[in-house]
């Protein structure tokens, strides 16, 4: 627990309708850097936990700290502009804009001389996307849906990049591709926090891993031992086990 | 038949697509119909009139009309004035009523507030200026023949580059500026707009502005091709909305064109199966529309 935490999530609570926690206190810790893995079975609250954090589910009571910086009460368009990005399990790209007119649109939060430039540094991450600037996002593949989904979070050069469950209903073949870049991204320096249900193509990228259970904090650990852990393997990791 | 009735289409056409430009924006963007939008077309055609008067108080009684035109800068100057009025109207509105309902995200509850709205500000237009018509300009206009039977007055054509050059100004700013991107983001996902930066209430904001001014011309428009009432805004709520569902809910160019097809369907019909079917033509071309591609003709989602 070290002062210069990126992300600090402290005794969080919190949940869609007042009186109903889904997060029931969890606490987690980002540091430079690191990727840092939310795994737990279904319902524990994985989602919410992130969700809450950026700002889209109403937080009961506990503390976020980004960088030092308390932004509990931030709203969620303001997070971006504080170095906290977030990109969503479902719908994450703008399907009836194109490509470009998503990037612009992300671009939007930085100063003006620095948009452009921006978004050509997104395009030089991602070639794939250069060549279909013009194409409405709706119409690329599931992996380059992603891809722009991650460009559009990437654009403002956040502290903290979080994911809701980047592989959902991709191919075995283009979750790799997409934990690859993930992998990648995180060498310029950008930390993450990273919500899976595929806990084994999670745990071969991530630092540390936390397993919540009940909106609660179960297991932390190094991402190699919990792998490790025949009971935590067995209890929460699930379906996403290596053979 | 002539072609005549082509420019008269072309022109009820022009004026319900800027008003169904409105209804389009709200509707994809605050999740609702606003059956109060016909009120902002009259309460745009009024104050145009009382700004004017207010212009002609201070002085500009004795300017005339511009050029080959029945109306001087004095409407023109007061059109502008009085959009701006009809964006802070609107927002207005939202500010006292819509905004607290939308708080408990029930759309029905806003479409019969709209309701109660729409009659309560027809009403308060009636206790000021009576129910008896009134004019912009009682000047009467030569006609210029185009040929092939086709007569346009100048009126006719500065309203019709009017409309044209506000509809292409609207679509560029949909399409190429941020508030513009921002408007289609929380059309079509507000959530991922939020987390994308993009302050929903001040695209709320800017949507209410925009669509108020817009209902204001076609008030103005309206006004001075027939006449101003208080029912002039509500008579055209209709023909709005198959204007808005035909193009597409959220497609500002689909509302243009719903309104063109609409406005040329109905003066169409009045030579051809007489005045009295006129309002029903948009309804069956609606209906055929909806039945072939019910997303509308421009439109992505439901």
């Amino acid at each position: 627990m070290s002062p210069a935490a990126v992300l600090a999530v402290d005794r969080l609570v919190a949940g869609y309708e007042p009186g109903v926690p889904i997060v029931r206190g969890a606490s987690l810790r980002v540091g430079a850097g690191e990727i840092v893995v939310i795994l737990g079975p279904n319902g524990a609250g994985k989602s919410t936990l992130v969700k809450s954090v950026a700002g889209l589910v109403p937080k009961a009571s506990g503390r976020v700290l980004l960088g030092g910086i308390d932004i509990t009460s931030l709203p969620a368009h303001l997070m971006v502009r504080n170095g906290l990005a977030f990109v969503p399990q479902t719908d994450n790209v703008f399907a009836g804009m194109a490509v470009a007119d998503n990037l612009a649109l992300a671009a939007a939060v930085l100063p003006k001389h620095q948009r452009a430039h921006g978004m050509d540094e997104m395009y030089t991450l991602f070639p794939d996307l250069a060549a279909q600037r013009r194409l409405g996002a709706g119409r690329l593949s599931g992996g380059q849906r992603q891809m722009l989904a991650v460009a559009r979070a990437l654009m403002v050069r956040p502290k903290l990049l979080a994911l809701d469950e980047p592989s959902a209903g991709l191919s075995p073949k283009l979750v790799e591709m997409v934990f690859g870049r993930l992998a990648d991204i995180r060498k310029t320096g950008v930390s993450m926090l990273l919500v899976e249900q595929n806990a084994r193509a999670a745990l071969a990228i991530g630092d540390r891993a936390y397993v919540l259970a009940g909106g609660e904090n179960r297991h932390e650990g190094q991402a190699a031992s919990l792998w490790k852990d025949p009971v935590i393997a067995e209890l929460y990791l699930g379906a996403g086990r290596a053979p | 038949m002539t072609l005549q009735f082509l420019v008269d289409g072309l022109l009820m056409g022009g004026l319900i697509g800027l008003g169904a430009i409105g209804v389009t924006l709200t509707y994809s963007i605050l999740r609702f119909a606003n059956f109060a939008h016909g009120e902002f077309i009259t309460w745009g055609a009024y104050a145009t009139l009382a700004v004017a008067g207010v212009i002609g108080w201070m002085g500009g009684q004795h300017v005339g009309p511009l050029g080959p035109f029945s109306v001087g800068w004095p409407i023109l100057a007061a059109g502008l004035i009085a959009m701006v009025l009809t964006g802070l109207l609107a927002l207005a509105l939202d500010l006292v009523l819509f905004r607290l309902l939308r708080a408990r995200g029930n759309a029905i509850i806003m479409v019969m507030a709209s309701f109660g709205a729409s009659m309560a500000l027809r009403s308060l237009l009636e206790f000021v200026f009576t129910s008896e018509p009134k004019y912009f300009s009682r000047d009467i206009q030569i006609a210029i023949p185009l040929g092939l039977g086709v007569r346009v007055t100048p009126d006719q054509m500065l309203m019709l580059g009017l409309t044209a050059a506000l509809v292409v100004a609207v679509h560029l700013i949909v399409t190429r500026t941020t508030i513009g991107r921002s408007m289609q983001a929380v059309a079509e996902n507000p959530e991922l707009a939020r987390v994308t930066g993009v302050n929903v209430e001040s695209v709320i904001r800017a949507t209410w502005l925009a669509g108020g001014a817009l209902a204001c011309a076609a008030g103005i428009m309206s006004g001075i091709t027939v006449q101003v009432r208080p029912f002039m805004g509500f008579d055209l709520l209709l023909p709005l909305f198959a204007a808005a569902i035909l193009g597409g809910i959220g497609s500002v160019p689909g509302a243009v064109i719903g309104g063109l097809i609409v406005g040329l369907s109905e003066a169409a019909a009045v030579p051809l199966v007489g005045g009295g079917f006129r309002a029903a033509v948009a309804f069956l071309l609606l209906i055929a529309v909806l039945l072939v591609k019910p997303t509308g003709l421009f439109g992505a989602r439901e």
